[in-house]
C-alpha cells in the first residue's frame, strides 16, 4: 500500500512500483502560461531517449471535434492552457478526429506555442504513397515545425507507412515513431510488430477494466523498450459514469484519489509498462482533475489488485 | 476491417451531442432570416402537392431539387463536413438527389403528385407538413431551443422528413428514382441520433416505413 509521502520523494515506493516512474517533473511552461502551484506531476522516461513524459496527457477524440466553433474553439484553447499549467506535455491527434487538428492549432497560437508541447500524431490513410502529403496538412493544422511523435493510427497500412516514418526521423523530421491500435484489436498483428520494427511508442487501450494488453503487449512493450501511450482510460466516459454511481471507497484516500477519473488513471499509470495515458475533455475542471490524479501517492502492486477486485464486483 | 464485429456505432461517432446540435445554432445565426423563404417555399410544396396536376408536380419537384441542392452545399459542405469527414460524400449525394429532382421538374407530368390511391393522399401531406411546420419545434420541445431548430430547406432531417411526406404522394416511376437517398439518410441519420442518445432518433426511421408502406400499398392497389 502507498506510504503516504508523494511520488518523486519517495525512492522506495518507487522500488515496489517497480516501475520508472521517474522524477518529478517541474512544469517547464512557456511565459505566456501559468504554473500551477498544486505539486509537480510523476512522469516516466521515454525508454528510447530518457525524455520525461508526464504521465498524463491530453486526447482529442470527440473533444476537440467543433469544428468552426468559435465558443467551443475557444474553450478547447482553454482546456489547453489549463493542461500546460498544470504540466501536462503530450496531446495526441489524428486526422482521423474531423476538426481537431486545427482546432489544436488555433490553441497553440493563441497559447504562444508553449515549448513544454509534446505533439502526437497519427497517419491514417490507406496508401504509404499518400501518408506524406496527410501529415504535411496535419502539421499544418497544428502549426508546428514538426511533430514530436508519429504513429500509424489503427495499423492502417503499416508495412508502407512504417518505413517512411524511420526515415522521418532518421531526417530529424520527427522526434518518435509509434504506432496505434484501440480497444483491444488486432493484438496478434501489433505484438508482431512491435517484436520486429525499432518502435519508440505504442498506443492501446487499457484501463481498470480492459486488461487484455497485461497479457502480452505490456510485457513485450517493458522488454523491447517501447514507450506505451494509453488511450480510452475512461471508454469515453461511461466508465467513470458507470463508477460514480457508487460511493468512492475508503482506500481512495490511501492513494491521494478524490474521485473515480483519479481512481482509474492512478490506476493505469501505475502499471510499470506504461508511460502515459491520454484522457480527452472539454471541461476546464476535468483537466485540472486529471493532471491531479498524476500528483500525490500512487497505488502499489498490492493496491492495484485490490482496486481491480473492488471495482470488478460494481 | 479486420475484427469488424468488434466495432459499435459509437465508434464511428466522431463528434460529440453538443458540438452536434451547436451546428444548427451557428447554421441558423449565419443564415437568418433566409428561414422564412425557405419554410414559404416548404408551405408552397404543400399547396402544390395538394393541388395535384402536372405543373404543380413540375414545380414541386424543381422547388425540392433546389431545398436539397441548399442542403448540399449550406449545411453539408460547409458546415457538417467540419466536424464529420464521411459529411463531404454525403454532400455529393443530396446533389444528386437534387439533380434527379431536376430531371423529374422536367418531365411533362413532373412527380405526377396524388396519382395514387385517395387514402395515400392525407398521410402523405401530413408528413409533409409536420416536417415543414412541425419539425423545427423538436428542438424546442426537447429543451435545446429555437436557436437550434432544424429548419426544412436549410438542414437534412427535415428536408428528407417532408420530401418522404411529397414521395408518397408521387407517381411509382418517381418514387423509385427518388426515395432510395431520402431512405438512406434516414437509415443514416436514425443511426447517428440514437448513437447520441437523441430522443428523436425514431423520427426519421418512421417517415421511412411510412413511404415503404405506402409504396407498397399502392403497388398492390395498381
Amino acid at each position: 500500500m502507498s506510504s503516504g509521502r508523494p511520488i518523486g520523494t519517495d525512492v522506495h515506493r518507487r522500488r515496489i512500483l517497480g516501475a520508472a516512474i521517474a522524477a518529478v517533473v517541474a512544469p517547464m511552461v512557456s511565459p505566456s502560461v501559468a504554473i500551477a502551484q498544486r505539486g509537480p506531476v510523476a512522469a516516466r522516461p521515454i525508454p528510447s531517449t530518457g525524455e520525461a513524459m508526464p504521465v498524463v496527457g491530453l486526447g482529442t477524440w470527440i473533444t476537440f471535434n467543433v469544428g468552426n466553433d468559435p465558443v467551443a474553439r475557444d474553450a478547447c484553447a482553454e482546456v489547453m492552457r489549463t493542461f500546460f499549467a498544470a504540466g501536462g506535455r503530450m496531446i495526441d491527434s489524428s486526422p482521423m478526429y474531423g476538426s481537431s487538428q486545427p482546432v489544436i492549432g488555433h490553441g497553440l497560437r493563441k497559447l504562444g506555442r508553449p515549448a513544454q508541447l509534446f505533439s502526437a500524431e497519427k497517419v491514417w490513410v490507406g496508401s504509404g504513397a499518400r501518408g506524406r502529403a496527410q501529415m504535411e496538412e496535419s502539421r499544418r493544422h497544428w502549426d508546428v515545425p514538426r511533430f514530436d511523435l508519429m504513429q500509424v493510427h489503427n495499423l492502417l497500412a503499416w508495412q508502407e507507412h512504417l518505413p517512411i516514418l524511420f526515415e522521418m526521423k532518421a531526417a530529424g523530421r520527427i522526434r518518435y515513431v509509434g504506432i496505434t491500435t484501440s480497444e483491444g484489436r488486432r493484438h496478434n498483428e501489433i505484438e508482431e510488430v512491435m517484436r520486429k520494427h525499432p518502435l519508440d511508442f505504442v498506443q492501446l487501450s487499457y484501463n481498470i477494466l480492459d486488461r487484455e494488453a497485461e497479457e502480452r503487449l505490456l510485457p513485450l512493450a517493458r522488454d523491447r523498450g517501447i514507450a506505451v501511450i494509453a488511450n480510452r482510460p475512461f471508454r469515453e466516459g461511461a466508465l467513470v459514469q458507470a463508477l460514480e454511481r457508487h460511493p468512492l471507497p475508503a482506500w481512495a484516500a490511501e492513494i491521494d484519489a478524490a474521485t473515480w477519473a483519479q481512481v482509474v488513471l492512478k490506476f493505469i499509470v501505475t502499471h510499470p509498462a506504461v508511460t502515459c495515458v491520454i484522457p480527452a475533455t472539454t471541461r476546464v475542471a476535468h483537466v485540472r482533475e486529471n493532471l491531479d490524479a498524476a500528483r500525490g501517492r500512487l497505488p502499489d502492486e498490492a493496491m492495484r489488485k485490490r482496486m481491480i477486485a473492488h471495482v470488478e464486483k460494481l | 476491417m479486420s475484427e469488424w464485429w468488434t466495432y459499435t456505432l459509437s465508434d464511428f461517432l466522431l463528434f460529440s451531442p453538443r458540438t452536434y446540435y451547436r451546428l444548427f445554432e451557428l447554421h441558423n445565426a449565419e443564415l437568418w432570416p433566409a428561414h422564412f423563404v425557405a419554410v414559404a417555399g416548404g408551405i408552397a410544396v404543400l399547396v402544390l402537392a395538394k393541388r395535384g396536376g402536372p405543373a404543380a408536380g413540375r414545380a414541386a419537384a424543381a422547388m425540392l431539387a433546389l431545398a436539397w441542392a441548399s442542403v448540399a452545399w449550406a449545411f453539408l459542405w460547409q458546415r457538417y463536413a467540419t466536424i464529420n469527414w464521411a459529411a463531404s460524400w454525403l454532400a455529393p449525394a443530396f446533389v444528386v438527389q437534387a439533380l434527379l429532382f431536376g430531371l423529374f421538374a422536367m418531365r411533362p407530368r413532373g412527380l405526377a403528385l396524388a396519382s395514387g390511391p385517395a387514402s395515400l393522399v392525407r398521410p402523405g401531406l401530413a408528413v409533409a407538413a409536420c416536417g415543414i411546420l412541425a419539425y423545427p419545434l423538436v428542438s424546442v420541445a426537447l429543451g435545446r431551443g429555437i436557436a437550434a431548430a432544424e429548419v426544412f430547406g436549410m438542414v437534412p432531417d427535415p428536408t428528407v422528413f417532408a420530401t418522404l411526406g411529397i414521395l408518397v404522394l408521387a407517381a411509382p416511376a418517381a418514387r423509385v428514382a427518388l426515395l432510395p437517398i431520402p431512405l438512406a439518410w434516414c437509415a443514416l441519420t436514425g443511426a447517428t441520433l440514437w448513437t447520441m442518445g437523441s430522443p428523436e432518433w425514431w423520427l426519421l426511421p418512421a417517415a421511412a416505413v411510412l413511404a415503404i408502406a405506402a409504396a407498397i400499398r399502392q403497388r398492390r392497389g395498381a
